[in-house]
């Protein structure tokens, strides 16, 4: 395996937890690995099926999604709702073949900045271990191309 | 193809405005922003620009009801296939259901590099083999199982369903380890490049492994081998559909049942019948059981009100609108069973019928075909 692979992560934060501890571990300078390309959404819930297939569709090596703990969801069942979706989404990626330990799904409160930071290091590892994700620049529509600039 | 061909291989040319398209489409009824008629017109104008943006193109649930009325024999459904690539070509897209998952999925599965693992549904009683010379055709089936796991469909019952009665009659399926996605929702979408790919992948997988005739329990996947894939690439496979493997068990009396009381009713898929003309052997394989009851709805066959949504796209209100009508016409019937064909048809239908709209009397039974087949033999 090559050491030098730096896999490319997309983390779906949500708006009221996940994303503000992210913040606070940035304002505390605590150090986490600069492979996660943050997508805020304004809940857990938003995150579908369908974008985790499309993350890992355009080249994601690995997909992260991060919510509230089910008793702080700001919208009540939102969490709860990331976790169904979850659950189907793991069956669909087994059966796809892509690793499992590439899709992750954790709860990180708005107070736990050393939890995000002490999560992505974990996640990043674990992907670097698995390699490069099969589907990785196998996509050449013209529509998907990721941009020069980010790759 | 560009539209100029594409008009003139579906003889657009010859309409006569006539309109008995969108007097029958299901679409048009309940949606009335959306015309064939109008449709074909503006392919028609010259120097039209707004055709390929026009979102009603992606509204066409290219059910081929349309195709049986025109008294001008033009192939409407050919006609939007083109347009919609074309479309497809200038950066134009549908819109996906499901959040485009079921379009993600397909489009993974063109890297070649990919490991699927896709088998884990064979259970130890079903024969299987890796090479040999019928192979089952399985499809999306897996993926379906787990993605539409809400709406309480398992469509993988089909699947065993389906090697249960091959085994039964004394068939040993081969079952590819890496079989793609027939292409079929990414064709209909536009999407050629994609959809090329994965049929590449399916006919070099089924010449490694050298079978002589391909069986499949989805309309689609029939549908896309029979008439999609010799268009694109040269394949000399045969092709038959579960129907017709049971109709010829029966007639050389290879199959026994047993009695099924109930009554039901059967919706015909359009990939099967009118673009098919499959029609007489699913209704073989049910009247045969002895004790069944088969009632035929008021519009069936030819005439058969397609399920609502096709290539997963454009799941709207008209959807929702087309579906409930469909199974209050299967309730009206007096069956309580609902037998369908496709894989699809399944699962909108159950969709439906979880809506808050639906009332008790659009809540009908449904189940697959190839399973009720399967469950009534005698062992």
């Amino acid at each position: 395996m090559n050491n030098n692979f730096q896999p490319k992560i997309i983390a779906f934060c949500c708006n009221w937890c996940s994303y503000p501890a992210a913040d606070a571990a940035g304002i505390s300078r605590l150090q986490y690995p600069a492979n996660i390309r943050i997508v805020r959404v304004m809940c857990g819930g938003r995150v579908t099926t369908g974008l985790v297939l499309k993350a890992f569709e355009l080249g994601a090596d690995g997909v992260l999604i991060a919510t509230c703990h089910f008793e702080d969801c700001h919208y009540l069942f939102g969490a709860k709702r990331a976790s169904e979706v979850h659950k189907i989404t793991e069956k669909l990626v087994q059966i796809l073949g892509i690793e499992p330990e590439r899709l992750r799904l954790d709860w990180i409160s708005a107070a736990e900045a050393p939890k995000f930071a002490k999560v992505v290091k974990e996640f990043v590892e674990a992907v670097k271990k698995v390699g490069p994700s099969p589907i990785r620049k196998k996509v050449t529509d013209d529509k998907y191309q990721i941009p020069e600039e980010i790759k | 193809m560009n539209l100029k061909e594409a008009v003139k291989k579906s003889k657009a040319y010859l309409c006569l405005e006539c309109g008995k398209c969108t007097g029958i489409c299901p679409i048009s009824k309940f949606n009335r922003g959306y015309s064939p008629r109008i449709l074909v017109n503006k392919t028609l104008r010259k120097n039209d620009t707004t055709l390929l943006k026009d979102k009603n193109i992606w509204n066409c649930l290219t059910c081929r009801l349309c195709d049986e009325q025109c008294p001008a024999d033009i192939d409407y459904i050919e006609l939007t296939q083109a347009i919609r690539i074309e479309a497809q070509r200038i950066g134009e897209e549908a819109f996906c259901s499901h959040g485009g998952a079921a379009q993600s999925l397909m489009r993974i599965m063109t890297s070649e590099s990919l490991q699927q693992k896709r088998l884990d549904w064979i259970d130890k009683n079903l024969k299987v083999a890796g090479t040999g010379e019928v192979l089952y055709f399985v499809g999306c089936l897996p993926y379906f199982d787990a993605l539409f796991t809400e709406t309480g469909v398992e469509t993988l019952r089909a699947a065993r369903a389906t090697v249960k009665i091959l085994n039964h009659i004394g068939v040993t399926p081969v079952i590819l380890h890496q079989e793609r996605c027939c292409g079929h929702d990414l064709l209909w979408s536009g999407d050629l490049e994609n959809f090329k790919k994965l049929a590449e992948q399916n006919i070099n997988e089924i010449k490694k492994c050298g079978a002589k005739k391909i069986i499949f329990s989805c309309p689609e996947g029939y549908r896309t081998f029979k008439l999609d894939y010799p268009k694109y690439f040269d394949c000399d496979f045969e092709v038959q559909y579960i129907t017709d493997v049971i109709s010829e068990a029966i007639s050389n009396k290879n199959v026994k049942f047993k009695d099924f009381n109930k009554t039901v009713t059967f919706q015909d898929p359009c990939r099967l019948g009118r673009h098919l003309g499959v029609y007489d052997t699913p209704r073989e394989a049910i009247t045969t059981i002895p004790k069944i009851q088969f009632i035929e709805m008021p519009r069936t066959r030819n005439r058969a009100i397609c399920c609502g949504v096709s290539a997963w796209m454009n799941c709207s209100t008209f959807s929702k609108s087309i579906q409930l009508m469909r199974l209050k016409e299967a309730k009206k019937t007096g069956a309580n069973l609902l037998i369908l064909s496709c894989p699809k048809c399944e699962i909108h239908f159950n969709c439906a019928m979880k809506d808050e709209k639906a009332g008790k009397d659009a809540k009908i039974e449904t189940i697959q075909l190839v399973t009720l087949v399967a469950d009534a033999i005698e062992e």
